[in-house]
């Protein structure tokens, strides 16, 4: 199997499309009337918190194809896109961070939904690769993974149902449920940094996959030319899965 | 919410860009690592390769599972 098709396509449109976003945002989308020229850091952030959420549902489904099958392939799978959506998410939390200083005056809100359930969503997370770390047996870590990233999956709509019921309304609501959202220019720019951040994720995805893949062939080359000995990384211990 | 004047928001939303473009580099500069053992092994395999007779090496087998 080859996970490097169709990759340099898709490098190329995440690249045209992110610096379209970038664009669109300085040169196109007006200042917010409210917050102003601080709310350009909301087509970054909405659209990477977003893409992480979603990685991470696509983290649970992949775990569920693993565990219904038992084919590891789904496991590498679930691995990578909940090991990119992590670094997305440390990116969320950040810049975050920066607008809530600019817009509030401090870093972090601890009475704020939308951060707080993000930070339980992101903590939880963090704990999938220890748990890979700390069981040895290649077998039994994939499936025990592939649970924690199911039931971590299901923590995922409550981070998006906060962004929707908590009543503070202290976090913006980028999308509005009512009349009185973005204006048209906004929105058009919002998508399109949406659609830039989503094939950037969809590319590392495949360049990872890409990279694991081409490891192991390089190790079962190894294994057949020089021998089993010739591979003793194999059986140290390790967070990523192992072999497809 | 009063908007803060352009120099001072001006900090942060290029601080939050600057995040993200940080984050990719990282990620890349990793990658970048990863490639660059890759090719190292591969250039070991392939000296090896070399090295030793056709006669000597294994037979194929089942590479992975």
């Amino acid at each position: 199997m080859t996970f490097g098709k169709r990759l340099r396509g898709l490098s190329i449109a995440s690249a045209l499309t992110l610096t379209g976003a970038l664009a669109l945002v300085f040169f196109y989308a007006p200042n917010d009337a409210d917050q102003g020229f601080i709310q350009k850091i909301f087509y970054i952030h909405v659209p990477m918190a977003i893409v992480a959420l979603g990685g991470f549902i696509f983290g649970a489904i992949m775990a569920i194809q693993h565990l219904r099958t038992g084919e590891r392939r789904y496991d590498l799978r679930s691995y990578v896109a909940i090991h990119l959506s992590l670094i997305l998410a440390v990116g969320v939390l950040i810049t975050g961070s920066i607008w809530a200083r600019a817009s509030w005056g401090h870093w972090w809100v601890w009475d704020e939904p939308t951060l707080v359930s993000f930070l339980i969503v992101f903590l939880l997370y963090a704990t999938y690769q220890p748990l890979r770390f700390s069981i040895e047996d290649p077998e039994r870590q994939a499936r025990y993974a592939s649970v924690f990233a199911i039931v971590a999956g299901a923590f995922v709509p409550l981070n998006f149902l906060a962004v929707r019921l908590a009543q503070g309304l202290v976090h913006p609501r980028v999308l509005g449920t009512t009349a009185g959202g973005m204006p048209g220019t906004m929105r058009l720019t919002f998508y399109v940094s949406l659609i830039g951040m989503a094939l950037l994720f969809v590319t590392l995805w495949k360049y990872e996959m890409a990279s694991k893949n081409a490891t192991w062939q390089l190790r079962a080359l190894r294994r057949r030319l020089l021998g089993d000995d010739a591979v003793p990384s194999v059986g140290g211990r390790s967070a990523a899965p192992r072999a497809l | 919410m009063t908007a803060l004047p352009l120099d001072e928001a001006g900090k942060y939303v290029a601080a939050a860009y600057l995040v993200f473009l940080l984050l990719l580099l990282v990620y890349v500069a990793i990658m970048a690592g990863k490639l660059q053992r890759l090719e190292r092994e591969l250039t070991e395999l392939s000296e090896a390769s070399v090295s030793t007779p056709a006669s000597e090496t294994r037979e194929p087998e089942a590479a992975v599972q």
